[in-house]
């Protein structure tokens, strides 16, 4: 077996989820200049909802097709969601638009602090694991193994990347955002509802956040309350190197942190002599980010530069 | 000194001689407080307010960073770990060292301090919310290498954390065992506390004196504008730099304290949610103001101590089972309390005079 290719196709189908919580951060930063850190609580509770649903629907014995009971449940996840995201912003971020910087980001510590521990009463400390309804086939690929779960989570990330794109660029409700993120007071002037815009940012954000948890804890088949704030931690690392604020930056972001992540897991032990082993992988990650933010602030992608601090 | 501080504080300013009694009451109370806590609850309470002190000059290292200078560090605790464990590592069987008190404290600040640095240097330039980030990930590798440096070469002996740390010991007085002075008999919480609390006094004037010195209102220009202060001639790199360095040599010494006081250190001891709960005290007591954030520290310290015996008696009579654990409601109203405080209450509990008369009469400039 390839051990190279295989890591890199687990650094993609990483990279894909990445890139759709990355979305949610940079879309949000992009509007409003503020890192929502309660993003990743959005994506567990996502994956636990979704997770709930199926067992419900499981339990019930009413004999659905598989595939059926995943849509039901990423539904299901992402109106949660999407409600959660809206409330977020309305309650904690919307009446600080105009404190100093420092008072949405403590109010959304305050956030993730309380969604994070909400979720444990809801769902309780234990793992989950994810209701075998699907059983992926794994596939012989030039040598490496990948499910075709796996070719799903890498297909239908791209898609909705794709989607948001078009979204953003070619639609109404885009370029009112895309003139938001620009300038507020102007946007207004021009007759776009401001706080409409940024709720549905955040609300879309939450959606993608819904997606993503249910793709993760598919993959690994496990989910549980403290999921969200490793891999909200990792995707705004992916959304800085791709260059925060910009949609495309995000996608490459994540995709190259899944990557970096997962062939430095696979080889670390090699290149120190055993010294590092892979439990440092969640390492790479905060690496990448010091590194970007000290050589290439803007990241990968970004062009504009703030000036103010 | 003290007198100072007091009239600092505006507390007593009724009679010429009144600064004088309240200090000589404040002073006896301080005093006798441990012995009337092991007399009116039991002793565990003395240990509780050894480790509020503990807390209280943890979170005045923080404010130096979060509440003087507007840097956010939701990293601190990775400072107080690296004192903890520099104390660990000195003075325990595990490497077979047992340095002198006086030699390890001062190692513990430098340690810290050079942590400090080390993470202040590339990421001072960055703003705000990056800074937030990159010092809650810096927190993160600090404890996944103290969990993970126990193999190939046994450092930090892994997850399992370092034990039988060295008491205190000063003027060959164990501060564990229970001495007997001038025919009082002093049990070691009863040592810990007077010393704690000699350390947390010095602490808060160390801390008043630099909010007041040049170093601190620089602090607070880069606080309220970088820019601007950048255009009156503050080297905003180096003063940044210098919060970082104060507020981790703080954390330092409060982690070889914790070291020495709870004669074990684990990596479990020092994650994400302890630094949240040292940011909680700075923010609910009032960021930047030292007496409020002394406050933030006692309350927020003895808070899960008095849920413990409260929450569950109470839920069991409401429902008739215990629902939330304390644990975890102590985590809910951590969470509730940075939300409900930034929104309802942005000074804190306890503003400090400049916030508040900010606060009251500002007319926040409109973001464009």
């Amino acid at each position: 077996m390839d051990i190279f290719l295989q890591q890199v196709l687990n650094g993609l189908v990483l990279g894909s989820v990445y890139a759709l919580v990355a979305l949610g951060y940079t879309m949000v930063y992009g509007i409003l200049g503020l890192i929502n850190f309660a993003h990743g609580e959005v994506v567990m509770v996502g994956a636990l909802t979704a997770l709930s649903v199926m067992t419900g629907i499981t339990s019930l014995g009413l004999g659905l097709p598989g595939p059926l009971v995943v849509l039901l449940a990423l539904l299901v996840a992402m109106a949660v969601c999407m409600a959660l995201g809206f409330s977020i912003e309305r309650v904690a971020y919307r009446p600080l638009r105009r404190a100093p910087r420092l008072a949405p980001l403590i109010t959304a510590i305050g956030v993730s602090i309380l969604l994070q521990n909400i979720a444990m009463l809801v769902w309780g400390r234990r793992y989950h694991t994810f209701p075998s309804i699907i059983t992926p086939t794994p596939h012989n690929f030039l040598g490496a193994t990948i499910t075709d779960l796996q070719v799903f989570i890498i297909v239908i990330s791209g898609l909705i990347m794709g989607g948001l794109l078009l979204l953003v660029h070619y639609t109404r409700l885009g370029r009112a955002m895309r003139a938001t993120s620009e300038n507020q007071i102007v946007a207004g002037l021009m007759g776009v509802n401001v706080n409409k815009i940024i709720a549905a940012t955040f609300v879309i954000g939450s959606a993608l956040a819904a997606v993503a948890g249910v793709l993760v804890s598919a993959n690994y088949s496990i989910a549980h309350y403290y999921m969200g704030f490793m891999l909200g931690l990792k995707a705004f690392t992916a959304a800085v190197l791709g260059g925060i604020g910009n949609l495309g930056g995000a996608m490459l972001g994540g995709l190259l942190l899944g990557l970096i992540e997962s062939i430095g897991a696979g080889y670390i032990g090699d290149l120190t002599g055993g010294f590092l082993g892979s439990h440092y992988q969640d390492v790479f990650a905060f690496v990448v980010l010091i590194a970007v933010l000290v050589f290439r602030p803007t990241g990968l992608m970004g062009e504009r530069v703030s000036e103010r601090a | 000194m003290v007198t100072r501080l007091l009239r600092h504080w505006n507390v007593l300013k009724v009679h010429r001689h009144a600064p004088w009694i309240g200090t000589a009451l404040v002073a006896v109370s301080l005093a006798i407080l441990p012995f009337a806590l092991e007399a009116g609850l039991s002793r565990t309470w003395v240990r509780i307010v050894d480790f509020a002190l503990l807390y209280a000059m943890l979170a005045m290292g923080l404010n130096i960073v979060v509440g003087f200078a507007g840097l956010l560090d939701l990293g601190y605790i990775a400072f107080y770990a690296v004192g903890a464990y520099s104390y660990a590592l000195l003075a325990s069987p595990h490497f077979g060292l047992h340095l002198p008190f006086w030699v390890l404290l001062p190692i513990g600040a430098l340690v810290a301090a050079f942590f400090g640095i080390l993470l202040g240097s590339p990421t001072l330039r960055l703003r705000g919310d990056y800074l937030a980030i990159v010092t809650l990930g810096f927190g993160e590798i600090i404890r996944i290498f103290l969990n993970n440096l126990n193999a190939p070469v046994n450092i930090t002996n892994g997850p399992q954390g370092v034990n039988r740390i060295d008491p205190i010991q000063l003027g060959g007085m164990d501060f564990t065992k229970t001495q007997e002075i001038l025919g009082i008999t002093f049990p070691g919480t009863h040592l810990h506390y007077y010393l704690f609390l000699l350390l947390t006094i010095l602490t808060i004037v160390i801390c008043i004196r630099l909010e007041d010195s040049r170093i601190g209102r620089a602090w607070i220009a880069i606080r309220e504008d970088e820019i601007a202060a950048q255009a009156m001639g503050i080297n905003t790199r180096n003063v940044k730099l210098l919060a970082f360095a104060m507020g981790a040599t703080f954390g330092g010494v409060a982690g070889g304290l914790f070291s020495a006081f709870q004669g074990f250190v684990s990596p479990e001891s020092f994650g994400l949610l302890e630094s949240i709960m040292v940011l909680c005290m700075v923010v609910l007591g009032g960021m930047g103001h030292v007496a409020g954030v002394v406050l933030g520290a006692l309350l927020l310290a003895t808070l899960p101590e008095v849920l413990r015996h409260t929450a569950s008696p109470v839920q069991q009579q409401i429902f008739g089972k215990v629902i939330l654990d304390p644990e975890s409601l102590r985590m809910l109203l951590f969470g509730l309390a940075l939300i409900l405080v930034m929104l309802l209450r942005p000074g804190g509990l306890w503003p400090s005079p400049i916030r508040r008369r900010e606060l009251t009469n500002a007319t926040a400039p409109a973001k464009v």
